[in-house]
């Protein structure tokens, strides 16, 4: 029987031959993940099952990323729940600061998942390692606890909607702008109980930190998962990452899907979602010239190699506007080495950025940039509901790196287009 | 299970951070949680809500992120259903996993208003505004989660099939 990318995973993970959209099965998890906010609430449920052991100590990744360096006490007391559950499960994939990065950052990274896995996480973004071929969900705190008990838990095999993107993307459309614009295509829940499967030329030239960009924001369409077909940019990416090879699986191409949507990207220009939505998506040149207070680069979505580089190539030899704050944090140790390394720090720096220690940071009101009433801010994050990075009445603006840095340097949301024409 | 109390009501979208704002995530007590929820969008919820209250939305209600706090802030309040057009995926397991019921029933979510008296039979999934005797079929909760519901929560529910 033919079958999606998405279908071959949940059949392999379910000892099935195969499985059909709408079907209840039991599946088997390869990496069960969970962070300092929903650790404690799993391991209370593990404990109150009264289990001794857990079904993996090399299968369970506890990544502190939220509220690191500890915020306050009781952030304090959430971090060492976790710490001390750890050491007594002899928790192979747990990390201390030093070591540690934002989850979704660091899993793909490290080589912790690979293609064809499946990943359940105590995180909506667990659908990021989508990106590489594999199926992943986010779920609550209780379902984790039991999966760490049992190694197991039942899904429902989801449907799927293939976005097909074609033709040319000009200079500043990246990942962020494709999955922006299908989010506002699709709306927030346009996707709900859904896969988004990820497919056509554009996706196939599309560097692997984009296409975890993407797979990153599938849920705000409410998809289960979002992924991508693994390939050659795929191989490239997990060499020397993994002792594991994991399985390249891809979709039959005579596979069911519930809906082909094709996205012609030619005259798609950078894409800006309005608060208070992810779905409230706009062109750039359409969008009004708000002044800012804060741009943030960073998070599970945009805090890579990459994304602080292309934000470094506008800031150079440019100054933040007066009057903004611009926070950049690196999604990991490995990621902050690399951009030292290659000057990106540096130049960042010197146009008046501040860089924050690997963690989530102002991406969700938790620290580290939270904003007051009334402000203002170009986000590279994934949402913007109210209250998300701060005061209720505080406005998130979400965009690309590059959208971003050229808004930092404008004081105003714009493009780098504008920086770069000369003004008559 | 039928329940008896004053409906509450909220709009489309209804996300996680509206419902637990994450600035108050650092602590895992359920109480505590209780104390904030929708801090920001409805401040006169906490004070106000009784036991048997009912939570009345439109649709997507809990999108956002997992965070299982969003449930457990509903269900410490006091809240032991909700009523909405359509839940967010993880916000609907979350729910039945706590022993928070949720139904699904576009009629009651449109003809209901904030304040009504409303009873609902968590069994055969029927709500009734009281004012007016007016009757909403909601869609039945099939009967392995009303199961969950009942034995207050999936953990209780494995422990009671564990004894039996
Ligand atoms: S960076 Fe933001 S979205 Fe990503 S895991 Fe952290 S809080 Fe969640």
């Amino acid at each position: 029987m033919s079958m999606t990318i998405t279908e071959k995973i949940l059949a392999v993970h379910s000892g099935k031959v195969s499985v059909v959209p709408g079907e209840l099965i039991k599946v088997n998890v390869d990496i069960a993940l969970a962070n300092d906010i929903t650790a404690p609430l799993a391991i209370r449920v593990f404990d109150e099952m009264g289990v001794k052991t857990v079904f993996d100590q090399e299968k369970i990744a506890l990544v502190p990323d939220h509220f690191v360096p500890n915020k306050d006490i009781p952030s304090a007391r959430q971090a060492k729940i976790v710490r001390e559950f750890a050491r007594r499960h002899n928790i192979k994939h747990y990390f201390e600061l030093g070591d540690v990065g934002i989850e979704h950052v660091i899993l793909p990274e490290k080589g912790i998942v690979v293609p064809g896995d499946l990943i359940i996480g105590a995180d909506s973004h667990t659908c990021t390692y989508g990106a590489l071929g594999a199926f992943s969900a986010g779920v609550g705190s209780t379902d984790l606890g039991v999966i760490m008990a049992t190694g197991q838990t039942w899904l429902k095999v989801p449907a799927t909607i293939k976005l097909v993107f074609e033709g040319t993307p000009s200079r500043w459309v990246c990942g962020k702008d494709l999955i922006l614009y299908s989010i506002g295509l699709l709306g927030v829940e346009g996707a709900n109980y859904k896969t988004l499967e990820f497919s056509g030329e554009v996706i196939k030239n599309l560097s692997m930190a984009q296409r975890l960009t993407m797979a990153n924001m599938a849920v705000e369409a409410g998809a289960k998962n979002g992924i991508f077909e693994p390939d050659e940019i795929t191989r490239a990416y997990m060499e020397n990452r993994s002792s594991m090879q994991g399985s390249f699986l891809e979709s039959d191409p005579d596979a069911e899907y519930e809906k082909v949507i094709n996205i012609n990207v030619d005259q798609m220009e950078p894409q800006v979602a309005l608060p208070h939505s992810p779905d409230n998506v706009y062109p750039v040149s359409e969008v009004d010239p708000v002044v800012l207070d804060q741009v943030f680069i960073g998070s599970c979505t945009n805090g890579r190699t990459e994304d602080l580089q292309i934000a470094a190539d506008i800031l150079k030899g440019r100054s933040v506007a007066h009057g903004v704050r611009l926070i950049v944090i690196p999604g990991s140790p490995h990621i902050y080495k690399e951009s030292i390394k290659n000057g990106t720090i540096e130049t960042l720096l010197d146009a008046g950025a501040v860089i924050g220690p690997p963690c989530c940071g102002p991406c969700l009101g938790g620290h580290m940039g939270v904003l007051a009433e009334g402000e203002k801010a170009v986000s590279t994050t994934n949402r913007n509901f109210i209250g998300r990075m701060g005061h209720p009445k505080s406005d998130v603006f979400l965009a690309s790196p590059a959208i971003a840095a050229a808004s930092a340097v404008l004081g105003r949301i714009g493009s780098p287009d504008e920086l770069l024409q000369p003004k008559f | 299970m039928k329940i008896e109390g004053r409906a509450w009501k909220f709009g489309d979208h209804v996300d996680t951070d509206l419902i637990i704002p994450a600035r108050f995530l650092n602590v895992s007590d359920k109480d505590e949680l209780a104390k904030n929820c929708f801090a920001d969008l409805r401040p006169d919820f906490v004070k106000g809500v009784r036991p048997g209250d009912v939570i009345i939305a439109g649709s997507n209600f809990g999108c956002g992120s997992s965070r299982e706090h969003a449930p457990w802030a509903i269900k410490a309040a006091g809240i032991k259903v909700i009523v909405a057009k359509s839940f967010a995926r993880i916000f609907y397991r979350n729910a039945f996993n706590i022993g928070l019921a949720i139904l699904e029933s576009e009629e009651a979510v449109d003809m209901l208003s904030d304040g009504d008296q409303v009873s609902a039979d968590l069994s055969s999934g029927k709500l009734q505004a009281l004012k007016s005797g007016r009757h909403f079929s909601a869609k039945p909760i099939p009967a392995f989660m009303r199961e969950i519901i009942e034995a207050g929560g999936l953990i209780n529910y494995v422990k009671l099939k564990k004894a039996a």
